[in-house]
C-alpha cells in the first residue's frame, strides 16, 4: 500500500509540475503579447514597457518559469490587476461557494441515482428498469448549460418556484438552500444517470457472487441480502467516479455560476476574462487544476486502500 | 446466433464491424439515433433549401415573435427567424466536429501506437504528457485559451484537439500494449518487417474498430464543447449562428420570449441524445462484452 501512495503521489506531483509548465508555456511562448492583453489595444508604448518590467517581462524565459514557479509554490500566484489584491485570496474566497454546489450535485447524484441504479438491478428486464436505462443515457448526454437554462426557464421564470440569482442571504441557511436548489441539479442531473447506470451495473456482477448465493441458500430474506451484503460492495466504484466526478462537475458548475449569476471559481474566471484580468484568469485555473488532481488523488488513494488488486496495477 | 454471424463474417475475411453495424441497426434506440443523426445532418446540408430566410437578416419590426406560419419557431431579439438560424446552427457545429475530430484522430493514432511501440522511457515521458493535459479542467483550459488565442471558430477546434487527442493517444496506446507481443506481429517483426509496417498493416486495422465507435460517441461530446463556448461567448462570433450563442440570446432576453431558449437547446439535446444512443448500439454490437447490463 505504502509503495503505491508514493508512487501515485510522485505521479500526482509530476503532473502538477507538467500542468504549472503548459500554464507558463501558454502565458508567454503562444503568440499574443502578455501586455497587450492585460492592458488593451490602447496603452502607450511606455505604459508597456512599465508594466514589461513590473512584472518581470524582459527578463529570459528561464528566468521567468523559474520565478514563476517558485512563486507558486510559495502559494504566490500574483496580483489582481484590478483589484491589486493577491490572486489567491481572491480564489479561495469564491471557492466555498463552488465546492458547495458540487456537494449539492453530488447529493442529487447519490440519493436518486444510487436508488434508481439498485431498483434496475433487482427488477431486471422489467418496463420500469428500461425506461430507467434509456433516460440515465439521455440525462447523461445532455450538457449541463442546457439543463441550467431550462431549469431556470421552467421551474424560476415560468413557474417561479425557485429564484433565478444569487446564492441567497448570506447567514440564512434555508434561504442559501433555496437558491441551490436548481444550480446543483443543473450540475447533478448528468450525475444522476450515470451513477444509476453504474450502481446497476456493479450490482448486478456482486449479485452473482458465491457469499450473496450464499446468503440466498441460508434463506436470508431479499431486502437483507440487497441491503446488507450487496449494495455496500456495489457502491464502491462510485467513490472513484465521485473522485473523477469532481473535476467535472467543476465545469458545469462554471456553467451553472454563470447562468444563475451565483458566487464561486467560475464566476470569478469568467468575470475575469471579460475584464482582461490575466493573473486572476490563470491563478484560478491554476488552484482549480491543483484541487482537480487532489481529488482524484485522493479518489484513487481511498479505492487502492479497498481494494488490493487496484495497487498492484501501478507498479 | 449472433456470435456464429461474426465468425463467419471474419472467416469470408470482411471486417467484423460491417456485422457490428448491421447488427447496431437491429436495436431500436439505435434505429432512433440514427435517425436523429440522419435528420441533423440533412437539415444541416440543406439548411438554405428547408428555411427561406437568411439566418443573419434582422427585421427590427418583427422582434421576439412566436411560432407561426411564416416563422416556424417566432424571431429572436433582432427579428431574426429562429428556425432558420437553428438550422443553420447545426451546420456550425458539424464545422467544428469533424476536422476537430479527425485531426484528434489522427494525432491520437500516431502518439498512441508510437507511446505502445516506443522505449519505455518515451512511453513514460508520453504518458505523462497525456495525463497532465487531460488534467486540466476542461472549462478552464479552454477558458484560459480563449482568453490568449481569442475567441473563434479555431479556438474551439484547438480545444478539442487538446482535449480528445491525448485521450484517444491514451486508449490506442493500451491497445498497442497488448497487441505488441501478440504471435502474429511478433511473427511479422521476425521476419523483418518494418516498424511501419509492423504498425500500419498488423497493429493498427486490429485497433481502428473500437477507437472508431469511440469517435461517435465523442462527436457529441464535440459538438456540446462548441455549443458550451459559444454560449460563454468564446466561440463562434456573432452575427453567425451556433446553437450556443442562439440559447446564450435565450438565457439573456428569458424573460421577454421562451422561443429563444428552446431553439438552441432543443437542437444540442436532440443531437447529444441522438449520437450517444447510436454510439451505445454499435458498441453493443460490436463487443457485447461491454454490455453494461450483461
Amino acid at each position: 500500500m505504502l509503495i503505491y501512495a508514493v508512487n501515485r503521489l510522485a505521479l500526482a506531483w509530476a503532473i502538477v509540475v507538467v500542468v504549472i509548465a503548459v500554464l507558463f508555456c501558454m502565458i508567454y511562448v503562444i503568440p499574443g503579447d502578455p501586455v497587450r492583453i492585460a492592458l488593451g489595444p490602447l496603452a502607450t508604448p511606455e505604459m508597456a514597457a512599465s508594466f514589461r518590467a513590473k512584472m518581470g517581462l524582459d527578463q529570459p524565459v528561464w528566468v521567468q518559469f523559474t520565478r514563476f514557479f517558485l512563486g507558486i509554490l510559495q502559494g504566490d500566484l500574483g496580483r489582481d490587476i484590478l483589484s491589486n489584491r493577491g490572486v489567491a485570496t481572491s480564489v479561495l474566497e469564491q471557492l466555498p461557494f463552488t465546492l458547495t454546489l458540487i456537494a449539492g450535485s453530488m447529493l442529487w447524484a447519490i440519493a436518486i441515482g444510487i436508488p434508481l441504479g439498485c431498483y434496475g438491478a433487482i427488477h431486471r428486464g422489467s418496463p420500469v428498469d428500461r425506461i430507467i436505462g434509456v433516460l440515465s443515457v439521455a440525462v447523461i448526454a445532455v450538457p449541463s448549460f442546457v439543463v441550467a437554462v431550462y431549469a431556470l426557464l421552467i421551474f424560476a421564470v415560468e413557474l417561479g418556484w425557485f429564484p433565478a440569482i444569487g446564492a441567497g442571504r448570506r447567514g440564512e441557511p434555508l434561504n442559501q438552500l433555496h437558491h441551490l436548489v436548481l444550480p446543483s441539479l443543473a450540475v447533478g442531473l448528468g450525475w444522476v444517470g450515470y451513477l444509476a447506470r453504474v450502481v446497476r451495473a456493479s450490482m448486478l456482477e456482486v449479485m452473482g457472487e458465491n457469499h450473496i448465493r450464499t446468503a440466498r441458500a441460508f434463506g436470508l430474506p431479499r431486502r437483507t441480502i440487497v441491503y446488507r451484503y450487496a449494495l455496500p460492495i456495489a457502491v464502491l466504484p462510485t467513490i472513484t467516479l465521485l473522485g473523477i466526478g469532481i473535476g467535472h462537475m467543476l465545469s458545469g458548475a462554471v456553467f451553472a455560476e454563470i447562468v444563475f449569476a451565483r458566487p464561486g471559481v467560475g464566476k470569478l474566471v469568467y468575470d475575469a476574462i471579460n475584464a482582461r484580468n490575466y493573473p486572476l484568469v490563470s491563478g484560478t485555473v491554476l488552484i482549480t487544476t491543483g484541487f482537480y488532481v487532489l481529488a482524484t488523488l485522493i479518489a484513487d488513494l481511498f479505492v487502492a486502500g479497498l481494494d488490493p488488486r487496484v495497487r498492484a496495477s501501478l507498479r | 446466433m449472433s456470435v456464429q454471424a461474426s465468425d463467419s463474417a471474419v472467416a469470408l475475411g470482411r471486417a467484423p464491424g460491417w456485422t457490428a453495424v448491421s447488427r447496431g441497426f437491429a436495436d431500436p434506440l439505435g434505429r432512433l439515433g440514427l435517425a436523429l443523426v440522419l435528420l441533423l445532418l440533412l437539415t444541416a446540408v440543406f439548411a438554405d433549401v428547408i428555411s427561406a430566410y437568411e439566418p443573419t437578416k434582422m427585421l427590427p419590426r418583427d422582434r421576439f415573435l412566436g411560432p407561426s406560419y411564416e416563422h416556424l419557431l417566432g424571431t429572436d431579439q433582432l427579428g431574426r427567424d429562429l428556425f432558420s438560424r437553428m438550422l443553420h446552427g447545426g451546420r456550425v457545429a458539424l464545422m467544428v466536429a469533424f476536422p476537430a475530430i479527425g485531426i484528434s484522430l489522427a494525432l491520437g493514432i500516431f502518439f498512441g501506437l508510437a507511446s505502445g511501440y516506443a522505449p519505455k522511457w518515451l512511453d513514460n515521458a508520453l504518458l505523462l504528457l497525456f495525463d497532465a493535459i487531460r488534467s486540466f479542467p476542461t472549462v478552464m483550459l479552454a477558458l484560459a485559451l480563449a482568453t490568449i488565442i481569442g475567441p473563434s471558430l479555431q479556438t474551439v477546434v484547438v480545444v478539442v484537439i487538446l482535449f480528445s487527442a491525448p485521450a484517444y493517444a491514451r486508449i490506442i496506446r493500451t491497445q498497442t500494449l497488448a497487441l505488441r507481443s501478440a504471435e502474429f506481429v511478433l511473427a511479422s517483426v521476425a521476419t523483418g518487417a518494418s516498424i511501419w509496417r509492423v504498425l500500419g498493416v498488423h497493429v493498427l486495422p486490429n485497433i481502428i474498430g473500437p477507437i472508431l465507435i469511440l469517435v461517435s460517441m465523442d462527436l457529441p461530446v464535440v459538438i456540446t464543447t462548441e455549443a458550451g463556448m459559444s454560449f460563454l461567448g468564446l466561440g463562434v462570433r456573432p452575427p453567425t449562428p451556433s446553437w450556443g450563442s442562439i440559447l446564450n440570446d435565450g438565457y439573456s432576453f428569458i424573460r421577454e420570449s421562451p422561443w429563444l431558449a428552446i431553439a438552441g437547446g432543443l437542437p444540442i439535446i436532440i443531437t447529444t441524445i441522438g449520437f450517444t444512443f447510436l454510439g451505445e448500439a454499435l458498441r453493443d454490437a460490436y463487443d457485447p462484452k461491454l454490455r453494461k447490463d450483461g
